[in-house]
């Protein structure tokens, strides 16, 4: 005790200031707050370092666990999988057009089989009337117009293309309204198409965009094509308008087939016409 | 020693009035600020005890902390020169030597002695002070800038001072 207290003595400049910058720095700490901040942020900085390699430490000792986890959970996706990969249960996406008051519905179904280079072009859908497909439905896609259902199976349905010499879609002008028949004609390229019967007086300038009327199986307003000749007279009364098609047939990969949900009631309510006259 | 205890009290007052009001505004960018008042400090009586050396040297940076609104750097500051001081004197004087209450000022000490003692604790008090402003070592060439170049201006104003109240004095 004695000694200790002679060290004291005999160091006490050393142990006062010790005693003394403790107190001026802790009150430096206190209340400064940029000091403050750096301190604790230090004093963190250690600790999240600590708790970090711990935990990388720790990590090993769990592997099996989180094997056989990980195992168990590429199991269950495995199996879900198969659902995906079956054709047959393929999800029917079903959109519903509900501006139009679900007048119209939009089936998702992918191209199987396509020509372009025929006369007569016909295109194969993995879709078909168990998935609610029937005859005479129209068929789009992303791009524009497709075609017109010509045959449904069970899973399968035949689309009879635009690029097909019977095939007419009512198309109209985008300025005008002035409306037509849109067909392949005799261009016999994929890319392009005529719209016909469109009187002479009405004018139509280059580039115009035509879209569907929604006259026939069609919505309105879906994009067909754009002018690109319009000076074409068939020696009649009536324009033959050339068009640029937007559907791109020769990669055609993902089509939706717009089931009219009112048809039945139109075509029952117009055959009362011939009926009478 | 009344005589002696009147002068530390005016000499603290002017120094520290000087520091806050005149010194507080001078200033080479930010790189150079001076520190005068801690003459009071180096002006204190050689064989001042101890304890009442670090209680002086707290209050002064407390009172010099309260206008910088910085608590606690100049304390420390000024309680790390205190330290270095007593280390100093320690090795350089023979304590008999000179009287216990002799101020060690240019004309009652060689100018070598006094020069070397302004400059050695005045680095001290500076390097404590800028690093526990700075309180990081990034940018830690910028503070050492500080440092070197306030340390210089504090020197220099300190012997303008002791040139200013210089009086050879018959030993």
């Amino acid at each position: 005790m004695k000694n200790l207290w002679l060290i004291l003595t005999k160091y006490n400049a050393f142990f006062l200031f010790i005693i003394f910058f403790g107190l001026a720095f802790y009150l430096a700490v206190q209340n400064n707050t940029f000091q403050r901040a750096s301190v604790v942020n230090s004093s963190n900085h250690l600790v999240g370092a600590a708790y970090e390699k711990i935990n990388a430490w720790k990590s090993y000792f769990h592997l099996s666990e989180e094997n056989a986890l990980l195992a168990e959970e590429n199991a269950a996706l495995r199996e879900q999988l198969q659902h995906y990969t079956m054709p047959d249960t393929v999800v029917q996406g079903v959109v519903n057009d509900t501006v139009r008051d679900v007048q119209y519905q939009y089936i998702v179904a992918k191209v199987t089989n396509n020509s372009i280079h025929q006369q007569n072009n016909y295109i194969t859908l993995d879709k078909g009337r168990r998935h609610g497909i029937e005859k005479g439905m129209g068929v789009i896609s992303s791009s524009g117009i497709v075609g017109i259902v010509l045959h449904v199976s069970e899973h399968f349905a035949t689309v009879q293309s635009l690029l097909h010499s019977e095939t007419r879609i009512s198309a109209a002008l985008e300025d005008s309204q002035a409306f037509g028949s849109l067909v392949w004609g005799d261009s016999y390229d994929a890319r392009f198409g005529t719209l016909k019967d469109i009187p002479n007086h009405v004018k139509v300038r280059n580039g115009e965009l035509v879209y569907t009327s929604g006259f026939s199986l069609f919505p309105p307003g879906i994009l067909a094509g754009k002018v690109i000749e319009s000076g074409i007279t068939g020696g009649d009364s009536f324009l033959d308008i050339k068009i640029e098609l937007s559907t791109q047939f020769h990669n055609l990969q993902q089509v939706y087939v717009v089931k009219d949900v009112l048809a039945k009631e139109k075509a029952t309510l117009e055959s009362q016409n011939e009926d009478n006259g | 020693m009344a005589k002696v205890l009147l002068y530390n009290i005016i000499r603290f007052g002017a120094l520290l009035i000087m520091q806050v009001f005149l010194f507080k505004n001078i200033g080479y960018y930010n790189l150079a600020t001076p520190f005068p008042y801690v003459l009071f400090l180096l002006l204190l009586p050689v064989g001042i005890p101890n304890f009442i050396l670090y209680c002086l040297a707290f209050m002064t940076g407390v009172t010099v902390d309260a206008f910088y609104d910085t608590l606690g750097v100049h304390a420390a500051a000024c309680v790390a020169l205190a330290w270095s001081r007593i280390v100093f004197v320690r090795i350089t004087i023979q304590t008999d030597h000179y009287e216990n209450y002799m101020t060690p000022l240019w004309g009652t000490v060689p100018f070598q002695w006094y020069f070397l003692y302004v400059l050695v604790l005045t680095l001290f008090h500076h390097v404590i002070l800028f690093s526990l402003e700075a309180f990081t070592f990034h940018q830690f060439h910028y503070t050492l800038i500080r440092i070197l170049l306030s340390c210089i201006f504090t020197v220099i104003i300190i012997l303008l001072f002791s040139l200013l109240f210089y009086r050879k004095k018959q030993r």
